[in-house]
């Protein structure tokens, strides 16, 4: 089903994840959220962020390990837990929060 | 959080009433072309699907004797009907195990056996049209291929067997499951199921290193691509990304280091799992578990040890030697291949590992036996070592240890729910309802016995137990790596612990 924001249409799969990496923006992200129930707080932005930046480095996503550490650094260590996560991202940050920035869905046994 | 209800927990197992259709559907999500194409499969449903299905049955069914037997040696005494997990938690009778085989069973008859073909009626034949390939892609994807049922049944006819030939004719045809079929693909591709390149699976590593240095004060390596090591480490890719596996890998890391042997990982086959099993493919299963005999010969390396994964262990223990072997390149003297638990069980009876095991104390601890495990393969060298060894590892390292109902451990383990390619977003149904029965193991001796945890050595049983563990209201942390309580017991040469420091405080 294709996502629409103002107007303009992306191609998603069948799970919502957008199939073209490439015309990702913050409108999209704001809209994968609302899918998602979610509403984008600065927190969300935070991870979303730093997922986008780990992702352009690397060509995937970070092990929750990574991303719960690289949070803790930024945010103080309370928030470097996949608690925290969690509570931002209630069905898991490596998929939701992924889906969200715009990054293709971790597979495997995961 | 889905559009089903959660089974409840009763007092004691029950076996449903039969309750028809309730799991209907159309499945998992289809395979496209791009994740068929590589595996060698067309990439959508082909024209003369009927033909070419009918084709492979035959194939299979001259090349896996096996295949034949189970599918005519059913006497239908009704053994199996409720030993399968996905019986027992959805009610919906074509989940029982004979009538699982029953929907391949059938086809067989129709086609390939002198009744059937002249008397179709009377022993159940029926021809293979659209919706019997439509009925079999549905259930065929709520088996998990975890062979409980063929403990049970006195012929020995195995489910799995027969549910792996299914979804092997459905990808001839060009009906692939997309959840492993896109995995496999990665695999061919990057070397992983999670397509891990290189570089990340690095820079994971070096971030683990400096996480134990922090926390120990000793530098303990997770060395990557070390030619002329003595020992190739493959383990799930799993272990590189989610939680709580990776903790079981600083627990392997840590292991390697007390024991002072030279170990790496390689990047080329930085999988363990070979999901060319769950699909039945020879091909590929094959195509998988050469790149581990390349990356080994590669490296120059004497051993190969297994990480926590279960499928995989079946793979490397059952499978290995006619896929990928022989291994004669290896050093004779070792198992081929090595276990992670066997390696550490043997350094913790030698005491080569400085243990506390108080530091588990906060646990109550039980185990989940994973089903390839427990009932494809073996560990060390005495029957039943697949149960012990890791009992005996966890105990090693913890003061408290409980047993989940015998009924449903060693032998008689329920699955998971998410093993043989179910572990998928789109089965979540099929695996929350499938886990009900582990699920009430567990709840039992949470309540009666205070267990606070489940450990396991399968990345999938990991996986599954932490999404579907809320379901059935208990924490999703519940579930931990086996390697991860050896790594929180272990004292490493070197390592200061809050005792030294205060023995330090009082001499000053």
């Amino acid at each position: 089903m294709p996502l629409e924001v103002d107007g303009k249409s992306y191609e998603t799969d069948e799970e919502g994840y957008l199939a073209d990496l490439s015309q990702w923006d913050e409108k999209v992200a704001v809209a994968l959220a609302k899918s998602e129930n979610l509403d984008m707080s600065d927190s969300h932005w935070e991870v979303v962020n730093f997922l986008r930046e780990y992702y352009s480095e690397y060509q995937i996503a970070p092990a929750v390990r990574v991303l719960t550490k690289a949070i803790g650094k930024k945010l103080g260590k309370d928030k470097g837990n996949s608690k925290y996560l969690y509570e931002l991202f209630p069905y898991g940050p490596a998929k939701q929060a992924c889906k969200i920035a715009g990054l293709p869905k971790p597979t495997g046994c995961v | 959080m889905a559009d089903f209800e959660t089974p409840a927990y009763t007092e004691y197992p029950v076996i449903p009433a039969i309750k028809m259709g309730t799991m209907e559907g159309s499945g998992p999500f289809i395979a496209k072309p791009i994740h068929n194409e590589p595996l060698g499969f067309p990439g959508e449903l082909v024209e003369n699907w009927k033909q070419v299905a009918l084709d492979k049955m035959q194939e299979l069914l001259g090349k896996y004797r096996s295949l034949q037997v189970y599918l005519d040696s059913c006497v239908k005494c009704g053994a199996c009907t409720d030993k399968c997990h996905y019986f027992l938690g959805t009610s919906d009778p074509k989940n029982m195990p004979v009538a699982r085989q029953d929907l391949l069973r059938s086809v067989y008859r129709y086609y390939f056996t002198f009744a059937g073909k002249w008397f179709p009626k009377l022993v159940g034949a029926r021809p293979l049209t659209r919706e019997v390939l439509d009925e079999w892609y549905n259930y065929y994807h709520q088996c998990s291929q975890c062979r409980r049922c063929s403990v049970y049944c006195p012929y020995g006819i195995d489910t799995a067997e027969i549910s792996m030939a299914a979804r092997e004719i459905l990808d001839t045809v060009g009906i692939g499951q997309k959840y492993c079929n896109e995995i496999i693909a990665k695999l061919h591709k990057i070397g992983n199921n999670l397509g891990l390149p290189e570089p990340a699976l690095k820079n994971t590593l070096e971030g683990l290193e400096e996480d134990i240095e922090e926390e120990t004060g000793v530098k303990v390596k997770l060395p990557l691509d070390v030619k002329g090591a003595d020992i190739l480490l493959i383990t799930p890719s799993a272990d590189f990304f989610a939680e709580p596996h990776i903790d079981g890998l600083i627990g392997y890391a840590k292991v390697f280091h007390e024991a002072g042997v030279s170990w790496t990982i390689s990047s080329y086959a930085s999988e363990a799992a070979n999901f060319g099993m769950f699909i039945g493919n020879y091909d590929n299963m094959q195509k998988v578990s050469m790149r581990v005999r390349e990356a080994a010969i590669d490296l120059g390396v004497k051993r190969i040890i297994h990480g926590e994964c279960g499928h995989a262990w079946r793979v490397a223990y059952s499978f290995w030697n006619t896929l990928a072997g022989p291994f004669d390149f290896l050093d004779q003297n070792y198992p081929i291949p090595q276990h992670i638990c066997e390696f550490t069980n043997d350094l913790l009876k030698r005491n080569k590992l400085r243990i506390d095991k108080s530091r588990n104390d906060h646990r109550v601890m039980t185990f989940h036996d994973s089903c390839n495990v427990a009932r494809a393969s073996r560990m060390g060298d005495k029957a039943g070592g697949q149960f012990d060894i890791p009992r005996e590892v966890i105990k090693a390292v913890c003061n408290n240890y409980v047993e989940m109902d015998q009924d449903t451990i060693k032998e008689g383990t329920y699955c998971c729910g998410g093993g043989g390619g179910i572990l998928t977003d789109d089965l979540i149904e099929v695996r929350v309802k499938g886990a009900l029965p582990r699920m009430q193991a567990l709840h039992d001796v949470v309540e009666e016995n205070g267990v606070t945890n489940m450990a396991a050595i399968c990345a999938i049983c990991k996986s599954q137990f932490s999404k579907v563990l809320p379901y059935y209201k208990m924490s999703m942390d519940m579930i931990v790596s086996v390697h991860q309580l050896v790594s929180d017991a272990l004292i490493l040469t070197g390592q200061k612990t809050d005792e030294d420091e205060s023995k330090e405080d009082e001499s000053k």
